[in-house]
């Protein structure tokens, strides 16, 4: 036994089988719009457009430390960045993702002056004022966004040589740039700037007199994670082909963050799972009730966070620990000292920060922030 | 704990091979639908057999707008009322309704499931201009027909690209023409102070009004709009005041109505001839602000409001009545909205029955070429008419005013395509 876990511990397997876990991944997702119907098709494009969004979000809120209540303006500033650029001038979509990428992170840049001085739920409160606001004034800019009534452009339409229908063509665009995104949010918080960040996060004072810059940090943090969302909304626009103020009311934001945390904070595939959290579960509460389908999909975000606080994707950890908790000690007992076995209660957060996980960045500690988990069941009503 | 990996993709493709299985639906059936033969060959059958036809609705059943989800439940008592008869043409409707929330991209999602998943024959109504805005280019582009959309913007009648998509209600162009109408002929100088809510509802009748009243003696003196998020409009109404109007036109949805009513009934010191729209129009709306307040007030309208006693004995009423107990006990027949859903789903039982062939392409036409047809939860006088060039079902209203504790009827109905013409494109 003690042979095996040496040999798959040794440098070289773990690559070989982070290898194959990503060919598997990505063999199932170039496969999947092959095999499913076009609507479940459109439904996987929006789960991976809103993964890119509640990415974005995760730099902030899970790896940041700070709250975000604003990001559906972002997203709608990136949605309407594409939109009026494609319905004033002939060019093609895929020239409106730099352009909405690079002004939502000039947007967040600004808004990231305010993170300096606020904190906690003060900034909440700053950036929820940006998303409430953003809406009226689309509606008033009526000669540029087409005011209440919105703005109708051409979608994503697949070049001949594909050979491809139209889901499918989006779908795989939409995948492209979602791994880009995904790949750079990871490599991000590899870099020095992630570790800046997670030490900002876990102690300011601490981080400064390590040399870490804190108003360089946190303002670039907000940066990213608005240009992730500004990149989500884009893609939004590609998709839906239709973009009006309504569609981006201050519940997209709180949906946004809700989703995050349901899915996993400070996880790489958190955003992943809460995004398709996001999009299944309010179909599923329709069939479950009709009458009153927002009661089932806040009871059911409830009970989520009961049984899996750390998030979705903090959730086979957990349900490793409960099952080693039961066996014997010969087989689980192995590498675990008598104290912790006598404390269950604490269990699954010891284990969860002592692991390694290979695809989540080394420094994932699973540890959540007290105040990020506790904000959504509060104000998520609808 | 270096298992993680390899659990974690051996769990991932479990749950992968599991959804596979698990979703009995592929992209192959999109081979299913199906054709018709003889005289409508070629035609599309999608939904619809000789027992039973399917039809779909995207309703806001939760979020900002779920006040008018009800509308469905109207809807539904309605088919379900017909089946019990023996169907529509001897056929069973099949009614799936949807939520979207009030959220296009969920509109979007509901659409694709209803057309690909539940094969429906038609998207019968999708509630609000930005959900059907946004569905509109795919149900075109699939050749579903979207008949009777629940939205009076008047994009729906004027727009060519689109002849799947038809809507029902009197658009708000022509709900403002009949206000105009009525003060040309009873106030040829009034002086009208506006008070407008900020989207395409209010700016659509606003638009319509001052189009119908260029070269009058009618002048809009002031206008003043509010966002649906604002608390209140009280501070509109006191700018409004001040322009010493003889007429106000007051173009709400139900909350603002209310205020706006209540602001006009305290300022003793002016008092217009008070015009609300039909919107706000609801016994629900006035009753609040107290019966002895709202007297006098102008209002127009086209189907038969349930709480209204003079529709008491109606044979219409009474059967919509004891449906909505039957079916849905839950709902209040007094409510305007189910009543506007049977009124919708009974004039697309007339659509259905005038269909020369029974394929999508049959109701596309049929819905296009109605000729008075007479729908019994409409008002006297109202009837649906539409043409290759007209593809406004009602363009007819009538005036009310408020008197005593109930609306009466004044006037003959106002048919607006004889009075301004067709609604320029």
């Amino acid at each position: 036994m003690s042979t095996i876990v040496a040999t798959l511990g040794t440098d070289r397997s773990r690559r070989l089988r982070a290898a194959l876990t990503v060919l598997l991944a990505a063999a199932l997702a170039v496969g999947a719009p092959f095999y499913f119907a076009p609507f479940q098709v459109f439904q996987l494009t929006m789960v991976l457009l809103y993964a890119v969004a509640l990415a974005g979000l995760n730099l902030l809120v899970g790896f940041g430390g700070q709250i975000s209540l604003g990001h559906g303006a972002f997203f709608a500033a990136g949605a309407y960045t594409a939109a009026v650029m494609l319905d004033r001038y002939d060019i093609g979509h895929l020239a409106t993702l730099p352009v909405a990428a690079a002004g939502c992170f000039l947007l967040g840049l600004g808004f990231g002056v305010p993170a300096l001085r606020l904190r906690g739920l003060y900034l909440a409160l700053v950036t929820l004022a940006f998303a409430v606001f953003l809406p009226p004034l689309l509606k008033r800019l009526e000669p540029v966004t087409g005011g209440s009534m919105g703005l109708t452009v051409d979608k994503l339409q697949p070049p001949a040589w594909s050979g491809l229908a139209e889901d499918q063509w989006m779908y795989f665009v939409v995948l492209a740039v979602t791994a880009v995104a995904l790949l750079l949010a990871r490599n991000l918080l590899r870099s020095r700037v992630g570790r800046a960040l997670l030490a900002v996060r876990d102690n300011e004072s601490a981080a400064e007199v390590m040399g870490v810059r804190l108003a360089l940090h946190k303002t670039l943090a907000f940066a990213w994670s608005a240009m992730f969302a500004g990149v989500a909304g884009c893609l939004y626009t590609w998709v839906i082909g239709f973009v009006s103020p309504d569609s981006f009311s201050f519940v997209l934001s709180i949906t946004l963050l809700a989703g995050l945390v349901v899915g996993g904070l400070a996880s790489l595939y958190g955003p992943l799972l809460g995004a398709a959290f996001v999009m299944y579960v309010p179909s599923v509460s329709q069939d479950v009730s009709e009458a009153a389908p927002g009661v089932v999909f806040g009871l059911l975000i409830i009970a989520v966070m009961f049984v899996a606080p750390t998030g979705l994707a903090g959730l086979p950890g957990r349900v490793r620990a409960a099952v080693a908790d039961r066996l014997p000690r010969t087989t689980a007992g192995l590498d675990r000292t008598p104290e912790t076995e006598s404390a269950p209660d604490t269990e699954p957060e010891s284990r969860a920060a002592s692991e390694p996980s290979a695809t989540v960045t080394p420094a994932d500690p699973a540890v959540v922030d007290a105040e990020p988990v506790g904000a959504p069941p509060r104000t998520e009503k609808e | 704990m270096r298992k993680t990996t390899a659990l974690r993709a051996a769990a991932a493709a479990t749950a992968a091979l599991l959804t596979a299985t698990a979703c009995s639906s592929h992209r192959g059936q999109d081979a299913q639908d199906t054709a018709a033969d003889g005289a409508c060959k070629g035609q599309q059958t999608t939904g619809i057999t000789d027992e039973t036809i399917k039809l779909g609705g995207i309703y806001p059943l939760s979020g900002p707008a779920s006040a008018y989800g009800t509308i469905s439940k109207g809807v539904a008592a309605y088919f379900k009322h017909v089946n019990d008869k023996g169907g529509i043409d001897g056929r069973k409707v099949e009614f799936t309704v949807r939520d979207d929330g009030y959220q296009p991209p969920k509109a979007v999602e509901e659409a694709r499931r209803l057309v690909e998943r539940e094969k429906v024959f038609a998207v019968f109504q999708t509630l609000g201009t930005p959900s059907t805005a946004a569905v509109w280019d795919y149900l075109d582009k699939q050749k579903v027909p979207q008949p009777f959309v629940a939205t009076g913007a008047s994009i729906w009648g004027t727009d060519d690209k689109h002849p799947w998509t038809i809507g029902w209600q009197p658009n708000y162009v022509s709900e403002a023409r009949v206000y105009a109408k009525y003060l040309k002929d009873e106030k040829p100088k009034a002086k009208v102070a506006v008070l407008f809510q900020n989207d395409d509802f209010g700016k659509d009748l606003l638009g319509g009004f001052k189009e119908a009243v260029a070269g009058s003696g009618i002048k809009v003196v002031a206008e003043e709009s509010y966002e649906v998020t604002d608390p209140s409009v009280s501070a509109q109404m006191t700018s409004l005041a001040r322009s010493k109007a003889d007429v106000l036109l007051n173009i709400t949805t139900p909350k603002f109505g209310s205020q706006a009513l209540a602001a006009d009934a305290k300022n003793t010191k002016w008092n217009p001839l008070h015009i609300v729209n039909n919107v706000s129009s609801s016994a629900t709306v006035l009753q609040p602000v107290g019966f002895k307040n709202v007297q006098g007030v102008v209002s127009a309208t086209y189907f038969k409001d349930p709480a209204d006693p003079q529709w008491a004995d109606d044979a219409e009423m009474k059967a919509y009545k004891d449906a909505l107990r039957k079916y849905a006990p839950d709902s209040d027949p007094a409510n305007q909205f189910n009543a506007y859903g049977w009124a919708a789903a009974s004039s697309l039982h007339e659509v259905l029955d005038g269909m020369k062939c029974p394929t999508r392409e049959g109701l596309r036409d049929a819905v296009r070429d109605l000729k008075d047809v007479k729908v019994n939860m409409l008002l006297p006088g109202v009837t649906l008419s539409t043409g290759p060039d007209d593809a406004f079902p009602i363009e007819t209203m009538q005036l009310m005013r408020f008197k005593g504790e109930r609306w009466q009827l004044f006037g003959e109905p106002v048919d607006t395509r004889k009075e301004f013409g067709p609604l320029a494109k």
